[in-house]
Formats: structure tokens, sequence, C-alpha cells
């Protein structure tokens, strides 16, 4: 298994082609082409800004602009979650890789998790040129724990992506179930209503038991509120414990591997 | 003599899940049985024990019918499969022509894939700039090569695919039934690149349908069937052992034919209005009065065993055995013969050979005897009845029996005359076959 952790260097020239590949193949034939990476985030930016301020509007005057503290969440959740869903479908779409070439299987889900990354990059261009309009800048020191933040999500991500990948391709209705599980997921976690709320500190422990509250907590500690980051302790406790879980997910891919070749 | 490509007792069991396999994950966590289900419940043996090595620098070839294991085996030499039990071992970079360009993706250039699949293949960015002139020249797509994969035709996808797998430069080559892609040039091609291989003293594995390529290319062979290695060595001994069998398979389907034809043919179809004159429209069918019946047609060999394979140039007969109800003395036995188009061949009776009919009574036997079948190879069928002088239909079987004429020469027609070819001193010609 770790001869064939090691194995997945050799073929970063690969994994970047790939992303490449993604990225150039997502929006080709489309008007607005690369703009789309822009655009998407923009579009949901106005939509949860028109909701939360005009139609229900924010009373909590820690959060404002309130449209701006969600975007904070919502980007790395974005990342997050069309990550999975995207590397649980990567063996099934890849199938003809897996058959006919010789090819670490490992590469599609993680090349699912990197472009999507790359799509992140993108918005967060958008939430800077935000931040910028709402004369809101971030604590310039904090910003040091955003690449600390980004690599444990990215750990994070990938080990949960190559489980789910791997998983599929033996019970396709994990793609619909982790549909689901997505939307549950992003409400359960403090994205759309800030975790200092007095209904969440109810239930704190359930909070705190999910992985990705720890991270959206980060971000907009880091991208969107004064002062010094509280919670790089718990970021930096799920940072270590992404690792074993990487290394665990890795090994189940890694047993299942010689069966996906005949189950795709 | 160093070993390119060795498999000694190598097995492969695919497992076949059962219906119930593709239940939800749900119902399987439920019933706490993902282990059980994730284990095969039916399992289908691709190769069982198979053993063969394929020295360096050489070509060799590897044939059975559709499903005897060739493609398991080959996949298995990539290294894409892993045998169940058995060891596989190969030495040097390889690469597979398997499916053709299947890492392509549609949407973007060609110019992008070739470089992705020459990543996926092995090679580095760099190496795939140096030959990517020569790449795309070898496909004859240099005007197209920036448009999207999607609009090319599947012969150009084809050809990309396999200048790229072709430019790898391996040590192993593995050609799995791709010659079959381009057109009458481009396989010309291919077949000059695997020329230029050999003589660059590079393994080849080649698995094909194409018997005539293994005999001129390879060096040795190995005939598989159900998954079991029939025969190696010798290219001409293996393709020979092969084809004997595959004539066995094919009397065995002809028999069962044979049989079937003649038990569905329309009993009574109203007798046509002039038999002679429908004799070159081809439809199956039986008919006639039956005071004399067909009993029995059988073909039957030189050694006079029945048959339904023979090879140009054989001898041939034709077997009746007739059944008359009342002795009868107006009676002519007719043969006709039919290739697949249905064009007659060849057609006579007795009467037209003016033999004048005395008597016949009871169970008899007529035998048609073809000295030499000089037909070019095909499948034929053929008429067989008897009736009056006058066309009076006693038993008439159209098209109800079918045999096929082997040959190893691909001549065209219909008939092929005895014939020799001479040449003054001026024209020579090689001893063996043209490696081409």
């Amino acid at each position: 298994m770790l001869a064939n952790l090691a194995n997945l260097l050799r073929y970063r020239g690969l994994i970047s082609s790939l992303v490449a590949r993604e990225l150039k193949a997502r929006y080709r034939g489309s008007v607005f082409g690369f703009f789309w990476s822009f655009i998407n985030p923009l579009l949901l930016l106005l939509i949860y800004s028109f909701v939360f301020t005009t139609i229900i509007p924010n009373e909590e005057p820690k959060t404002k602009p309130y449209a701006l503290f969600m975007f904070c969440g919502i980007l790395p959740w974005t990342w997050f979650a069309s990550s999975l869903s995207d590397a649980a479908g990567s063996l099934i779409a890849g199938g003809n890789l897996i058959k006919k070439v010789l090819f670490p299987a490992e590469v599609l889900p993680i090349v699912s998790v990197l472009a999507n990354m790359v799509h992140f990059f993108l918005g967060l261009v958008i939430l800077i040129v935000f931040l910028v309009i709402y004369r809101h800048p971030p604590d310039a020191w904090d910003l040091f724990w955003f690449p600390v933040a980004v690599l444990v999500q990215l750990v994070f991500t990938c080990a949960l992506g190559l489980l789910l990948a791997a998983l599929s391709v033996h019970f396709r209705d994990v793609r619909d179930i982790l549909a689901n599980l997505l939307t549950l997921w992003f409400f359960a976690t403090p994205i759309i209503y800030p975790y200092f709320q007095a209904n969440v500190q109810k239930y704190r422990p359930l909070f705190n038991a999910n992985p990705f509250t720890h991270l959206a907590i980060s971000y907009q500690e880091i991208l969107f509120f004064y002062g010094p980051i509280g919670h790089w302790r718990w970021l930096l406790a799920l940072g270590a414990a992404s690792i074993p879980l990487f290394l665990a997910c890795y090994w189940v891919f890694d047993r299942w591997r010689d069966s996906f070749a005949e189950a795709v | 003599m160093t070993t390119a490509i060795e498999l000694s007792h190598v097995s492969k069991v695919y497992r076949r899940y059962s219906a119930k396999r593709f239940a939800t994950l749900k119902s399987a966590l439920l019933q706490r049985s993902i282990l059980r289900e994730l284990q095969p419940s039916e399992t289908f043996p691709a190769l069982t024990d198979v053993s063969f090595t394929v020295p360096k620098r050489s070509t060799y070839g590897g044939i059975g019918r559709n499903g005897s294991g060739k493609s398991t085996a080959h996949k298995l030499v990539v290294r894409i499969l892993k045998p169940t039990t058995g060891t596989v071992s190969v030495k040097g970079r390889v690469s597979a022509l398997i499916e053709l360009g299947a890492g392509f993706h549609p949407e973007i250039s060609g110019r992008e894939n070739v470089f992705i699949n020459g990543i996926m293949l092995g090679l580095s960015k760099r190496e795939i700039q140096q030959r990517f002139d020569e790449i795309v020249d070898f496909a004859e797509l240099r005007e197209f090569i920036d448009a999207p994969v999607k609009t090319y035709s599947s012969g150009m996808y084809m050809r990309l695919g396999f200048a790229v797998a072709i430019h790898v430069d391996p040590e192993v080559l593995l050609v799995d039934e791709v010659l079959a892609v381009g057109d009458e040039g481009f396989t010309h091609k291919c077949l000059d690149k695997f020329a230029e291989f050999r003589r660059r003293n590079k393994t080849i594995l080649l698995v094909t349908h194409s018997l005539n390529l293994v005999e001129r290319f390879c060096d040795e062979a190995l005939w598989l069937d159900e998954g079991r290695a029939m025969a190696h060595g010798d290219p001409l001994r293996v393709v020979g052992a092969y084809l004997t069998k595959v004539e066995e398979g094919e009397e065995r389907l002809l028999a069962s034919e044979k049989a079937k034809a003649v038990e569905d043919a329309a009993p009574v179809s109203e007798q046509p209005a002039d038999p002679t004159s429908n004799m070159f429209q081809a439809t199956e069918g039986r008919w006639g009065s039956r005071e004399i019946e067909i009993v029995d047609v059988a073909f039957v060999d030189q050694g006079g065993q029945p048959a339904f394979v023979f090879h140009s140039g054989d001898p041939m007969a034709i077997r009746i055995k007739v059944r008359a109800a009342q002795p009868n003395d107006d009676f002519v036995f007719g043969f006709g013969l039919f290739n697949a188009e249905g064009v007659c061949c060849y057609g006579t009776n007795t009467y037209l050979e003016e033999l004048t009919p005395e008597q016949l009574a009871g169970d008899a036997d007529v035998t048609f005897a073809i000295d030499s079948l000089d037909l070019v190879e095909g499948t034929y069928k053929i008429d067989v009845a008897v009736h009056k002088r006058d066309g009076y239909p006693y038993d008439y079987h159209r098209l109800l029996y079918t045999f096929r004429v082997k040959s190893r020469i691909r001549d065209v027609g219909i008939y092929r005359p005895r014939h020799r070819w001479s040449f003054s001193p001026g024209v020579r010609f090689k001893a063996g076959r043209d490696d081409r």
C-alpha cells in the first residue's frame, strides 16, 4: 500500500494534466467558458444576499454583512460537496481507463478533488472583490492560517473521496445517498448561521462532532471575523485526524483495487 | 535466450455476481451481509492453468475463438488484471494496443489528448513533445489536430490512438485485434511499423483472428480455447490444429441446421407452376406427391463418412436414400448446387444426361459423386429432387442441405477451374511468403 502511495507521486504529471483537462473540458462549448467559475459563485452570493438581507433579514450585528459571512463558509463547502459527488462517480465515469489502460485508479478521485479546488480558488477571487467592496478586510495575521485550513480540507476531502469512489463501484446507490446526505450535512454545519448563536450552542457537542464545522468556523474566522483566530486547536486536531483517516480510506481503496477493472 | 513475458500456471476466475447483488447498500447494511454479498456467488474461469513464455525479440501470436480468453491473457500481461493463481512476469516497458484511444476525452482537442494519452502510457511531457510531429504525421491528422476529438470520425480516432500507442516505443508491444481499424493504406502502415519493431528486436504479442497474419508474422503461436492452452509452438502447426477444431465445430452446426431445415421445410407448398423457370429463384422448401420419397440426403467425404465441411479440390459424394411406394418406371433424379447468394452454380439430372428409367422399387440409394470439388471458399446449398420426365414432382427438396467449402487460397468467384501458372525465366518469385 505504501509503495502504491509513493507511486502516486510519480503520477503527479498525469494528475496535473488530468486536472487541466477536467477544467478545460468542463466549459468547452459554453459561451462564457471559464468565466462560469466566477459567475457561479457570484450568482450564488447574490441569491443569498437577497434572501438574507431582504426576505429574512438577519438581526445578528456581528455577522454583517451577512452575505459575505455566508460566502466564507459556502465556498469551501462547495469545494467539499462537489468534490465528493464527483469523486464518487469518478471510477465509473473513468471506467474505460481502468479497464483498458494500466492506470492507478486513485488518480481519478484525487483529480476530482483537485479540479474542484481550482474552482474554489477562483471563487475566492470573487470573495476578495466583495471584501474590498464592503470594506471588510480580514486580519493580515489570520491569513497565515488560510493555507493550513486548505491543506486540512484537502486531505480530509481526498480521504472521503477515495472511500466513496471505491464504494460506489460496488454500490451504485452511494451517489444518491450521498446527494441527500450532503444536503443534510450542509444544514448541520454552521455555514448559513453563526456558530455562536444560542440555539447552536445548546447542541454544541453535536456540532463539534461534525468535522466540517471546524473547517467552516476556521474559514469564517480567517476571512471574515476580526481578531485572532480562536479555533486553531480544532483545525489542527482535524488535520491530525485526517491523516490516519486518509491512510485508512486509502487502505480500503487499495484492497478493492483489483476488483475495479472487473466491476466497473 | 532471455524471456520478455512469462506466464506460469496462470488462472483467472471472473466473479459473476448474482442479480441480488445489485440490491442496495441499504439492504446490505440492514442484513449485515456486505461481506457476504461481496463474495462472488458464481465464478467463471476465463483462463485455466495457462503457461507460456515469450522470448525477448520474438513475435508471438495468440489465436482462438471469441471468448477463449485471449483478451484476458492480454490484460494480465499489461497488469490491468491480476491472475487468480499463478504468476505473470513481464520485463521492460509495455505498451498495449488494446482499446485505442481509451483515454481520449471527447471535448478537448486531439493535441491535448495526445499529451494526456502519452502520459497515461508512461511518457514524460518532453518525450511527447519530441515525438509529437511524428505521431500526428503517422495518424495523418495534421489539419484536425486542434479540433475536439468528438468531431473525429471513428477511423481518425483509432488512428490517433494507434499513433500514440505505437510511439511510446515500448520494449514489449501488445496488439489486440486492432489492425482492422483503418483503411487499407493505414493497415499497411501499421504492418510496416510492426515489421520495423521486429527489425529493432522488440517483443510483440499479437492477438488476432487473422490467421494469415499469425502465420506470416509470428515466430510462435498459442491457441487458447475456453481458457485452456490447446497448442503452442510453430505457427503453421498451431493454426492448422485450430482450423481443424473450427471445422469440427462447423460440422456440428451444419448437421444440426440440416435436421432443422428438413423438419421445417414447408411440407407441400404449392407446386411451382413451372419448376424449371423457378430454378434460379432460391426459396427453400419441399413439395411433391411423395410417390417416390427422398428419405435422407447426406454429404460423404472421401473416407465414406458423412461430413459438412470440405476442402476445395476434395472429392465429395451426395448420397440420397429414396423409397418408392409402388414400383415405378418414370423417374428422374435431379441435383442443383447453389452458392450463398442463391446463384445456381450447377444443375443436372438423369434425364438431361440421357439415362432412361426402367424400374425403381422399394428402398434404394442414389449417389452423386463429385471427383473434385472445384469451388471457391463459401457456403453452398443443394437441391435434390425426384420427378417424372414431364416435371411432375414426386419429392422436391429445395435448398435444404448446406455444406461448406474451405480453402487456404482466397480466390473469388464461383468455380475454380483446374489451373497452374507458368513463367518464362524472366519472372522470379521468392521461395516463401512476403512478410507484408
